[in-house]
């Protein structure tokens, strides 16, 4: 409580003190204030807290409570599972965050949002005010679908690896410990789920590694879905060129149970057992938008005004990233939700300012997929605000996928981390 | 002449939309689709591998950005993200670009 006190009192500080120094330089467009709370320090929340205090040329203050001391990235976290990366390598930091941009940064978690008051509970036993309140919170897990991963010792033995962190680096270690002549399974849920690619890049880097070290080890990818989700000629003739016989992949192969000790995954079909079994599980917002009494798609999904990125039921709360209930073609993705959070910051700047909001956004995806080593893929669109239907929607004749995996195109992949990741944190 | 061509594009963007005036911001905000990659305010990180943009000069960026378009300069990525914006779109952004300081 004490800290949190004074924690807030230093922010206002150094508020003031950026708003003064902006003052000299303004150039007179934005004269939003007030206190904007972010829930969720991921690829949202982060660039959503930085680009508040840049255009408001910190006139806003910005607070960012997350949960966690450091950010993992999940976009190349497949590739800390495929031995090319350390987790160090994806671990970053809020430092710059607060040191050069302003934002006070909580670590603490976010546990009730009162939507009726604008505040927001903390786990730790503060109280925060909002005059507009970010909710970034990624995915949690619909672990009941599965009942043989309700138990915390289950879902120890049989990994997601699909929130980066220690996850990441159990499963590269399960891996790293199965015999050669093993089998590791992938099992995909039902669509919409966070980053459509990223299991099927995740099956080539396995068997990447599988390949190079263990030879005669299988990679089966179950699909829930009729068929491969995304980049799926560009995938699909990776398998066969890159990984002759190693990758079996099976549509319309829902797990609907594990058995954790025998490491088997239940089918409609029948049973299949594994040597790595890695279950991706069916996921939902993450928990705090349900606690905040948001109105869900399907009871699983936020839905959003896409002028503002504002829940459709609770004015005054803009909500990101994979928490959200996609407009067609859109996915779930790091860069997709770095692109929101500068559509919502630019809404609530306005918003705070008296002013309505930017009436045509555009949003770009580009999302890029390791195939091997080196050699990566890509898929792209543009998206544009259609006033008729009010829903963002990809811009026809626009966007598209790689002509041909290359190294080329992996170059550009590792130059896309490192951007982004500086655009959202530094 | 170089003055006048973002204001018109504005003009022709606020006249298209059918009820909304244009926000004052559009620049920026366009711009900031593609800093994802090209780095806040256009500024990349320092061999990092993707291209500044800030302090570019205009007339340059547009001839860029159409070359990426029409196909004639090669692209892994840049001649499918181009076609989704208009040359209104694309004379605010290479504009908002130009006007930052080169880094």
């Amino acid at each position: 409580m004490a800290n949190t006190r004074r924690d807030f009192l230093r922010a206002g500080a150094a508020t003031g003190l950026l708003a003064a120094l902006a003052g000299c330089a303004s150039s007179g467009g934005s004269k939003a204030s007030g206190h904007v709370v972010v829930v969720g320090g991921g690829y949202g929340g982060a660039t959503a807290a930085k680009y508040l205090r840049l255009w408001s040329d910190g006139g806003v203050q910005v607070t960012l409570i997350e949960r966690k001391p450091k950010l993992v990235s999940c976009p190349v976290s497949n590739r800390v599972i495929g031995g090319q990366k350390a987790l160090a390598d994806i671990t970053l930091g809020y430092a710059q965050l607060q040191s050069r941009w302003g934002v006070q940064v909580l670590q603490d978690e976010a546990i009730a949002v009162d939507t009726a008051a604008r505040t927001v509970q903390l786990a730790a036993g503060g109280v925060i005010g909002y005059d507009r309140l970010v909710l970034s919170p990624g995915i949690d897990f619909l672990f009941d679908r599965l009942p043989g991963l309700a138990a915390p010792a289950a879902q120890d033995k049989i990994l997601h690896a699909w929130q980066a962190g220690p996850q990441t680096v159990a499963l590269r270690r399960q891996l790293e410990a199965m015999r050669d002549g093993g089998t590791y399974i992938i099992a995909i849920p039902r669509a919409p789920y966070r980053c459509p690619p990223a299991p099927y890049e995740r099956a080539c880097l396995v068997a990447n590694y599988f390949k190079q070290a263990k030879p005669r080890s299988k990679v089966v990818i179950l699909d829930a879905n009729d068929d491969v989700q995304a980049k799926k000629d560009l995938f699909t003739k990776a398998w066969s060129e890159l990984y002759p016989g190693m990758i079996e992949y099976r549509a319309n192969s829902e797990v609907r149970d594990v058995h954790a000790a025998s490491k088997t995954a239940v089918l409609a079909s029948g049973r299949l057992k594994a040597d790595v079994l890695n279950v991706i599980p069916p996921q939902h917002a993450g928990q705090i938008a349900a606690q905040a009494g948001l109105k869900l798609v399907n009871q699983r999904w936020v839905d959003v005004d896409w002028l503002t990125m504002e829940s459709s039921s609770a004015p005054g709360v803009h909500v990101l990233g994979d928490a959200v209930f996609p407009a067609p073609s859109m996915i779930k993705s790091g860069h997709m939700a770095n692109q929101q959070a500068k559509l919502a910051a630019a809404a609530i700047l306005n918003l705070l300012a008296g002013q309505p909001p930017n009436p045509e956004p555009v949003l770009i995806n580009a999302c890029y997929s390791f195939v091997d080593d080196r050699q990566a893929i890509h898929a792209t669109s543009v998206h544009r605000y259609n006033p008729a239907t009010k829903v963002i929607q990809p811009v026809k004749g626009a966007g598209g996928v790689s002509a041909a995996r290359s190294e080329e195109e992996g170059r550009i992949a590792e130059a896309w981390a490192k951007n982004i990741w500086a655009d959202m944190l530094t | 002449m170089k003055l006048t061509a973002p204001i018109a594009a504005l003009c022709l963007l606020a006249c298209a939309g059918p009820a909304a005036a244009a926000d004052p911001q559009l620049g920026r905000n366009l711009a900031a689709t593609c800093t994802t990659c090209h780095g806040t305010n256009g500024r990349a990180v320092v061999d990092g591998g993707i291209a500044s943009l800030a302090g570019v000069d205009r007339e340059r960026l547009l001839q860029k950005l159409a070359a990426f378009r029409s196909g004639e300069k090669s692209a892994t990525i840049m001649q499918q993200i181009t076609k989704g914006f208009t040359d209104a779109q694309l004379d605010l952004i290479a504009s908002h670009f130009a006007g930052q300081g080169r880094p």
